[in-house]
């Protein structure tokens, strides 16, 4: 067993783990923040996707020891103290870019990553950096729409809902 | 996954070090490693994280070549200034690795140790004439890769980086797998100042290799109908599978080797 401790969603946490200890586990588990899903385990679907050091990640991909003393956010993090919706889990909302839910917080966390990297991302760039996140339920569209909803509000322009 | 101990060098010598002992392995950004431990394929007694070392991350653009050091991310390759300009090629290829989860944390050195059959990065490495340097020595792209898996790497060797000559022009087209983004095929086609080099991945069954033909017809006639005029290489020893047969997959390299040569 080792020692980690890191910081998630502006706390200071620690724990132990075994080497083999991936982050998602240490996560949900350890912390008891269900929020990031597992979905297929295998690295495909992006139900895991969460922030180390501002970068999205797979959390099923990662050792928990490899990012010992990294920042980390997942989709705990999102929201403000008080419950407000952060815009863009808002405009996922507003958008309906959600069924069943399970892929979400992977969606949320993996746009949050696109829009501190890209402030105005045109609908192909939203579908291609989406390629790591899999949806059974929406077809995306609607997922793409709030995504590119939430662009345009905190570039300050307004956008209706549907 | 079974249980192995993680171990953290400061060092490339306390990396090697770390790696004589009995069965224990490197890990890079682990996007392989990782699911295949998980699926138990894998039982290594601990693994060598490479990513914590200094001298493993970092790219250093010169006047005549680019080096990418061993544990440097796609994401950094493809966000790279210097790479952009020098081989816009090689910036393209890393930016599509992949979903931007995997380029975040999957490395080059990583991707060339491994050597899947259908990665990208072996086609810029055998395209552009590049050189494998590991710990103890430099290897040429054309005497490193060995087949499917396998690479010139001995035991416990580390590769440290990998340096690109900076080609006149060059191009990277890849038809993907559309479930898991590698490679269904992929070509790197570059024309540099030593003559015409044609690369190809996800293609073969003995792994990345060199379509003579092509080179010898783009040497004389660098254009996308140079290559029309040739027949596709032979579907012998392609491979086959669910998601192509070995005659798709040789008329590919044909069709990304123009779309390569177009695209430079």
């Amino acid at each position: 067993m080792a020692s980690v401790s890191m910081t998630v969603n502006g706390k200071a946490v620690s724990g132990e783990v075994e080497g083999r200890t991936l982050l998602v586990e240490f996560l949900r588990e350890g912390l008891e923040l269900t929020g990031t899903h597992v979905g297929c385990d295998t690295s495909q679907c992006g139900a895991c996707v969460v922030h180390v050091n501002g970068e999205s990640v797979k959390a099923c991909s990662v050792l928990a020891v490899a990012v010992d003393g990294a920042d980390i956010r997942t989709i705990e993090g999102m929201a403000a103290p008080d419950g407000t919706l952060s815009v863009l889990q808002q405009a996922f909302q507003d958008h309906h870019g959600l069924q069943c839910g399970f892929c979400t917080p992977g969606m949320v966390m993996s746009a949050a990553d696109l829009l501190q990297k890209n402030a105005d991302p045109s609908e192909q760039e939203v579908r291609e950096w989406l390629e790591g996140n899999i949806c059974r339920c929406t077809g995306y569209h609607n997922i793409v729409k709030a995504i590119l909803a939430a662009a345009a509000t905190l570039r300050g322009e307004k956008i209706a809902a549907e | 996954m079974y249980a192995f101990d993680y171990v953290k060098p400061a060092s490339v010598a306390d990396a090697v070090k770390a790696l004589s002992a009995e069965d224990a392995q490197p890990i890079s950004g682990g996007q392989t490693l990782i699911p295949t431990l998980k699926q138990r394929l894998g039982q290594p007694s601990a693994l060598v994280d490479l990513t914590k070392i200094a001298d493993l991350v970092g790219i250093e653009a010169g006047s005549d070549s680019v080096l990418v050091k061993g544990a440097t991310t796609h994401a950094a390759v493809a966000a790279h200034e210097g790479v952009m300009q020098a081989i816009p090629g090689l910036a393209k290829l890393a930016a599509h690795i992949g979903d931007p989860q995997v380029r975040n944390r999957g490395t080059i050195g990583g991707s060339v140790a491994n050597n899947d059959p259908a990665a990208c990065y072996p086609a810029a490495v055998l395209g552009l004439g590049a050189t494998v340097l590991t710990d103890r020595r430099e290897i040429a792209a054309d005497d490193y890769f060995q087949g499917m898996f396998t690479t010139a790497l001995e035991e416990g060797e580390i590769v440290t980086g990998v340096r690109f000559p900076i080609p006149e022009k060059s191009a990277y087209a890849k038809f993907v797998q559309p479930a898991s983004r590698f490679a269904l095929t992929g070509v790197y086609a570059a024309k540099l100042k030593g003559g015409v080099r044609v690369a190809v991945t996800g293609a073969s069954e003995s792994g990345v290799f060199r379509w003579a033909e092509a080179e010898a017809a783009l040497a004389s006639n660098w254009s996308p109908e140079a290559v029309e005029t040739l027949a596709a290489p032979a579907a012998d020893g392609m491979i086959g599978d669910i998601h192509g047969a070995p005659d798709y997959r040789a008329h590919l390299v044909k069709v990304m080797t123009k779309r390569a040569v177009a695209a430079a």
